[in-house]
């Protein structure tokens, strides 16, 4: 295998979708369950900053390779 | 030439759905109040948000709409599925019961709201009759709708009615994807009723009711019109769900950036679930 092409497939590993779609998706919902919970106000504080970065980051990782 | 075709449509799309997003972004970030417009439009900042995110309010309204979308959806589940179950059985009539179990959902939120308002007034309104026929208690001495203990089930209880049959729905899609065959082999290997119930049917209809629990979850989570019809957030604040925390603020007390701020963190949350269940009806179609 040629060089570029170990890299190439390094770098498609590192940015394969699957994985990052689903730690994006995790952000979502820790995200909505901080919104929601009864226990903590700093919990519910971060909540959205949580959320909004899981959306942003899902977004971006949507366009990933597979 | 595509492109003429195509821009009547963007330019709908751009004045209905991403100029009042636009102005509606730039507004969260200022302090207008539309009872006080002859104001100069002030730049606050994040401090709209900072007000929403620290206000205990707010958090005691998102937990309100919590505890409503957990048991409404919990309960849709588990008698829509009961009634996909039952209706995926041939019956004499069951085109007629399909019907039938179907109605509420085709209602408007907004003639299930004054209906069941008339169905559960304490003086006149059947429901409290029948259930003094099943437990002897004064039909005017209890308000489903008057009442604090009560009236949190009351919506929960007619957004089942009007939405279980659209769960229904969903399972049954579920339901008849099972192909024939694998219940076949299953009598074979002479397994009982229970056992193909959890191993067969109920592993495969749990992408469907994934896909029903995340549909009904990002409505429940927007409801505004029946249950603004049915308690309008009473009593007290005890069914005040956060749409219409949020049409207070906009509409009764005039904040417009704060309530700009509020509808946006709302967005970004419906937003962020939006694409969980897009990914999810994805998954259910590629079975």
């Amino acid at each position: 295998m040629s060089g570029s092409a170990v890299a190439k497939s390094g770098v498609s590993r590192w940015f394969s979708r699957g994985p990052w779609e689903a730690g994006a998706m995790t952000l979502i919902g820790g995200g909505i369950i901080m919104l929601v919970q009864p226990w903590s106000i700093d919990l519910y504080g971060y909540s959205f900053v949580t959320i909004l970065a899981g959306t942003i980051g899902y977004v971006i990782v949507s366009h990933f390779p597979e | 030439m595509a492109w003429l075709f195509v821009a009547p449509t963007i330019a709908l799309l751009l004045a209905i759905n991403i100029f009042p997003l636009v102005w509606m972004i730039r507004l969260s970030f200022t302090s207008l109040n539309l009872s006080m417009s002859y104001l100069p439009l002030r730049f606050v900042g994040l401090d709209n948000f900072t007000d929403i995110l620290t206000d205990e309010d707010v958090w005691f309204r998102l937990q309100t709409t919590a505890q409503f979308v957990i048991w409404s959806v919990a309960l849709q589940v588990v008698i829509g599925y009961g009634l996909a179950l039952l209706i995926n059985r041939q019956f004499r009539g069951h085109s007629f019961w399909t019907t039938i179990i179907l109605l509420p959902m085709m209602l408007s939120p907004a003639v299930v709201g004054n209906f069941w308002t008339l169905l559960l007034q304490p003086q006149i309104g059947p429901f409290n009759y029948v259930i003094s026929l099943f437990t002897g208690v004064p039909p005017s001495s209890f308000s489903m709708t008057g009442q604090v203990s009560l009236a949190p089930w009351t919506i929960v209880l007619v957004d089942t009615w009007m939405w279980a049959p659209y769960v229904m729905l969903i399972c049954l899609a579920g339901l008849r994807s099972i192909p024939d065959y694998i219940y076949e082999a299953a009598e074979v290997d002479r397994a009982s009723a229970w056992r193909q119930f959890w191993s067969i049917t109920l592993p495969m209809t749990v992408p469907f009711l994934m896909l029903a629990v995340l549909f009904r979850a990002i409505e429940n989570f927007k409801m505004f019109d029946m249950v603004n019809l049915l308690t309008s957030g009473g009593p007290g604040s005890t069914t005040e769900l956060v749409s219409i925390t949020l049409k207070r603020a906009a509409f009764e007390k005039w904040r417009t950036g704060y309530s700009s701020a509020l509808a946006i963190i709302l967005f970004v949350t419906v937003f962020g679930a939006a694409n969980i269940y897009v990914k999810a009806l994805n998954k259910v179609k590629q079975r």
